[in-house]
């Protein structure tokens, strides 16, 4: 079980250990005053990052080898030079800039021979390394593909590869998730790539064509460890379970208070067990009835417990971003952060939580270490 | 040689001190101190060279006006300030 957290912050990152009986706390703070869109490691190398959005300069990467202790400024993905002639737009007609405005997805690749990692960002560019995040390299296959043309800003206004969920069996099986942009698999390592979110509903669209692949808005993509081709989603509109490694999705129609939400995580060995934080549907976003709650289904998403032990039931008004909720590599522990600055942890799958902070900056992002 | 100097901001995050460099322009003025302090360049120009969304450039007294290319001329021994709005909570 994973005894350290990383929380990144609006105002700075800070690292959460357990400590005597089970209790976890604060136990360092760094970066204050500057906001982490993310956090990532790669277990692979024993490298920890954090990823800045500094407003006024722009996206930066520091990487730690000692745990956390210093931490230095590695390379940052940049896009490549626009053609002067070319008008890249959105179905709207917006102007996709071609300069990286958050840095929104850090994952290891599969194999543990492979030192690659990827790194997905706003406005949507994929971006690969090979030298542990010293340098990067931008996926142009993906960039470059008709489909690209269809995506858009959901709630941003440029759209965003959040999530990537390479497959343990081949490091050539890289599924990424964009919004609005659908699912994306390549199966050659990066150097073609398929939408692949049939049976997704898009409802903020007109009926014919919400069931594009190419217009979903998937918040967050997770892939069971142990069973890659079982894959969870939670969308825009609900939320989609694959059992056959992305080709096909299937919507669950009930998931305890609202099947809306940003954030997932699936059991690393049990790949019908997830676990997901609702809100009331799109337009509202905030725990019904005030009452914060977790969602856990055990049989693949026909039926949710609502856990609420620990979590409080009156006027809270927690909103929990995408990557805002964390397992560890054991699936028993696990913690999310809210837009309101708390932050829980479970140390028994979520059967009950204890609170480590209500007074935390708002959070983006968590992930065990 | 134009003088160019960098809002204190920055500094928390990469060391730019103020640097005395050639150029007709703002973007050979800039080019010269990012040739000496790469790290800079990000902080202060997006992905393809263009002033980033919320920092500002003055050339004296006078606010650069060719944020994409940057080609406002620079007189001899002008002073270039690299600034930005503090905003947000």
């Amino acid at each position: 079980m994973s005894d350290t957290l990383l929380v990144a912050s609006r105002k700075g990152l800070f690292t959460v250990r357990q400590g005597r009986e089970q209790r976890w706390r604060v136990d360092r703070a760094q970066f204050l005053g500057d906001h982490l869109s993310l956090v990532g490691a790669d277990p692979r190398r024993g490298s920890w990052f954090g990823a800045f959005e500094h407003g006024h300069f722009g996206p930066k990467l520091v990487r730690s080898r000692d745990k956390g202790e210093t931490w230095q400024e590695v390379g940052k993905p940049a896009y490549p030079e626009k053609p002067a002639d070319l008008k890249d737009v959105d179905p709207m007609g917006r102007e996709i800039p071609w300069s990286v405005k958050r840095i929104w997805a850090l994952e290891p690749g599969s194999e543990p021979g492979d030192g690659r990692l990827w790194l997905g960002t706003i406005p949507g560019g994929l971006f690969t390394s090979e030298d542990d995040g010293g340098s990067w390299q931008m996926v142009r296959s993906l960039w470059d593909h008709p489909g690209r043309k269809q995506w858009f800003g959901g709630g941003a206004d440029l759209p965003g590869l959040h999530s990537i969920c390479p497959d343990p069996r081949d490091p050539r099986h890289v599924r990424v998730a964009v919004s609005c942009g659908g699912v994306w698999v390549t199966r050659d390592g990066g150097a073609s790539w398929a939408a692949s979110a049939k049976g997704m509903r898009a409802a903020y669209m007109p009926p014919e064509q919400a069931h594009v692949q190419e217009i979903q808005d998937p918040h967050l993509m997770v892939a069971c460890r142990e069973r890659p081709d079982a894959l969870w989603v939670q969308h825009h509109n609900g939320i989609f379970r694959s059992v056959d490694g992305a080709r096909t999705w299937t919507e669950i129609g009930q998931a305890g208070p609202s099947t809306f939400g940003f954030a997932v995580a699936v059991h690393p060995r049990q790949p019908d067990t997830a676990w997901f934080v609702p809100a009331v549907k799109d337009e509202a976003r905030y725990p019904k009835d005030g009452r914060l709650v977790v969602t856990r289904t055990r049989d693949g998403g026909r039926n949710f417990d609502v856990l609420t032990r620990g979590l409080p039931q009156v006027d809270a008004y927690d909103l929990v971003f995408r990557h805002g909720l964390a397992i560890d590599g054991s699936g028993e522990v696990l913690a999310f952060g809210s837009t309101t600055g708390s932050l829980y942890v479970s140390n028994d799958g979520g059967n009950g939580w204890q609170c480590v902070s209500e007074h935390l900056p708002p959070i983006d992002a968590l992930r065990f270490v | 040689m134009p003088r160019v100097s960098f809002t204190p901001n920055l500094r928390r995050h990469v060391d730019c001190p103020t640097a005395e460099v050639p150029g007709r322009t703002v973007r050979e003025a800039l080019d010269a101190v990012f040739a000496q302090n790469p790290r800079l360049r990000g902080y202060v120009l997006d992905d393809q060279g263009a002033l980033r969304h919320h920092m500002q450039v003055f050339v004296g007294a006078t606010q650069l006006r060719d944020r994409v290319t940057l080609g406002d001329e620079v007189p001899a021994g002008a002073e270039i300030h690299v600034l930005q709005a503090l905003s947000g909570g």
